[in-house]
């Protein structure tokens, strides 16, 4: 058995055990929480490397061949996902250590963060429909815990609508892969993907695909079931706001793209065309909640639901250079948007308040805290060179050439209007004058001490650093999210890889 | 058989739904918990209902062609242990909201919404 295909599996998970077996010392769930997302993070990128050299991976659970046991597969697509989500791990795992209260931490919040992104990590990797039910519950419970710790009165409500839809696109899920299972007899993605091609049951199969793709959908917060993200998002801790946004609609995204890319392809006509209408209408909307807002998380909240249109539209295009541009947005916004949740942290930490109107003149008092928020907003907004331009780029050029003009005016005009909302955010927070005295809440970090100053600091320049870096030099990562693309659209290695015989 | 399970499966369904649509929190986690049990229901059923036949049946030529099969029991296991997790989480959740909001009711859980 591969072990590295296991190891994204096994650390967070023993990471988890460890730190909840040391309770009681604060050092030493601290100590775990970063070295088991480094290790996660290391873990990641060797199985990225390892895919790249030697091809789609797979691994049968207990011994048992293929179709009837549980397998593990990584082709390119879910180890770029599996590195990124240790990358994001290790960023909050650090940001944590100076943000999350004793109190938090005493209530196993680093337990819950290893054993969250555990099942992120086991989403991106099954190689089994029922399987990638498990670990979405995997990750949901977690996710709902982390959501309600501290029990804050907005927390609270926060979660009574994010555990409510959660629990309803599961039982969606749920009662999808029962129907799938009742039509082929088998639920191992590989194994499907073979007996899909020449079924004779298209009705029933267009069902359930739209059956997944509501339950992906509320999980990705695809227009029109996105309204518990920004009504939720907002409320818990920012490490937890920032992990949640950066990871875990983008597991509902991998398994839109999985689900769409290797099961139901039999009729595109119908499917992606309603994927294609969704991504123009979750694009919008998102943006235009955005402008509305006037609170540092709920504006970056709806950019989040409206990124996740640029992401299934490359789906909806359903070429190869137009899922490549999805992979590549996927990174690129994972990166991005944990980035401006971390730095809206740090702006609560220094003028005690979210709201635009209380905020102000941080530019002149952080120049080098501005600088590190314009990189990840211009990004996000799609400005050269950074990542975000080059993710746009590619949607935009896969766009023209599949002749979707609409979308791809709609894709541009979206991305001139959230310049818009990144720029009032600066003009509110960082450029104008700094409000009257007694106006902002209470400051945070000015009786700091400099040590958790900087555990604030280094993981958003590290992640700013990454977003210049994909900007600066976004060949390397095209080329992998080409690789990864390719993969996704030609599923023959994929089930060579899982069933060991050509289809 | 198919039929009476079916109506059984749309009617926990409806019920599921419209005791999430009250504004009672304590019906909201009723009506996840029936949507839970249709979907288990739905899996049983459309899977294929095979009474009085083996599921383990030995590999020999003149072994019978009809048999159940045991994998949809092992899925329904499984979410049923998830869904009961799930909904020993949800009440306490739903019990430290009322003790933080002060209320049931979901009408006066809007300071979140946008």
């Amino acid at each position: 058995m591969n072990l590295l295909l296991i190891l994204p599996l096994l650390i967070p998970m023993i990471a988890a055990i460890l730190s909840m077996l040391a309770r009681s010392s604060r050092r030493a769930q601290r100590t775990f929480a970063v070295t088991g997302t480094a290790l996660l993070f290391a873990s990641g990128l060797l199985l990225v490397q390892s895919v790249w050299h030697n091809g789609i991976q797979a691994a049968q659970m207990g011994a048992w061949p293929a179709p009837f046991g549980i397998t593990v597969v990584a082709d390119l697509f879910s180890a770029i996902m599996v590195a990124i989500a240790g990358f994001m791990g290790l960023a909050v795992a650090v940001y944590s250590l100076a943000t999350i209260d004793r109190q938090r931490e005493a209530f196993g919040y680093h337990p819950l963060l290893h054993i969250l992104l555990m099942g992120v990590c086991g989403a991106f990797l099954t190689g089994d429909l029922f399987n990638l039910y498990v670990w979405f519950e995997v990750m949901l419970m977690a996710s709902f815990v982390l959501m309600a710790l501290g029990g804050e009165r907005a927390q609270m409500e926060g979660a009574i609508k994010y555990v409510t839809i959660n629990l309803i696109s599961s039982a969606v899920f749920l009662a999808a892969v029962g129907i799938l299972y009742g039509v082929m007899g088998t639920l191992n993605m590989a194994d499907l993907a073979l007996k899909l091609r020449d079924t004779p049951r298209m009705d029933l199969l267009t069902t359930v695909a739209m059956l997944f793709l509501v339950a992906f959908g509320i999980k990705a917060a695809v227009f029109p079931l996105f309204f518990w993200l920004p009504a939720s998002y907002h409320t818990p801790p920012v490490a937890v706001s920032a992990i949640f946004a950066g990871l875990l609609t983008k597991v509902g995204v991998y398994a839109l793209i999985r689900v769409f890319t290797l099961l139901f392809v039999q009729d595109v006509a119908y499917t992606h065309t309603i994927i294609l209408a969704l991504a123009g209408l979750t694009m919008v909307t998102g943006v235009l909640g955005a402008m509305a807002q006037n609170e540092f998380r709920r504006i970056l909240s709806f950019h989040i639901v409206s990124q996740i249109g640029y992401m299934i539209l490359g789906l909806g295009f359903f070429t190869t250079a137009a899922v490549a541009g999805s992979i590549f947005y996927i990174i690129h916004h994972i990166i991005v948007k944990t980035n401006l949740f971390l730095l809206s942290g740090v702006v609560h930490r220094l003028q005690g308040t979210y709201e635009l109107k209380k905020l102000g003149g941080l530019y002149s008092t952080r120049p080098g805290l501005s600088i590190l928020f314009l990189i990840p907003a211009l990004s996000l907004a799609g400005l050269p060179p950074l990542s975000g331009f080059f993710a746009k780029f590619t949607l935009v050029q896969a766009g023209l050439e599949a002749q979707h003009y609409l979308l791809v005016a709609t894709a541009l005009g979206v991305g001139l209007l959230t310049l818009f909302s990144m720029t009032k955010i600066w003009a509110e927070a960082f450029w104008k004058e700094p409000p009257e005295p007694g106006e902002t809440g209470e400051p945070a970090m000015i009786s700091e001490s400099r040590a958790s100053r900087f555990l604030v600091i280094l993981p958003i320049a590290l992640l700013a650093l990454a977003t210049l870096l994909i900007g600066l030099a976004a060949e390397p990562l095209y080329l992998l999210a080409s690789r990864a693309a390719e993969q996704l659209m030609n599923p023959a290695e994929y089930i060579q890889a899982v069933l060991g015989r050509r289809p | 058989m198919e039929t009476l399970l079916a109506f059984v499966i749309g009617g926990l369904y409806a019920a599921g739904l419209f005791m999430m649509l009250r504004r009672s929190i304590v019906k909201l986690i009723i009506g996840i918990g029936l949507l839970g049990h249709a979907a288990n229901l739905l899996i049983f059923t459309i899977a294929g209902l095979t009474r009085a036949r083996p599921p383990l049946i030995p590999a020999t030529p003149d072994s019978p062609s009809v048999f159940a099969d045991p994998l949809p029991q092992a899925l329904i296991l499984t979410a049923i242990v998830i869904g009961f997790a799930v909904q020993a989480f949800a009440l306490v959740l739903i019990h430290r909201v009322v003790q933080t909001v002060g209320t049931d009711d979901l009408d006066n859980m809007k300071a979140t919404d946008t």
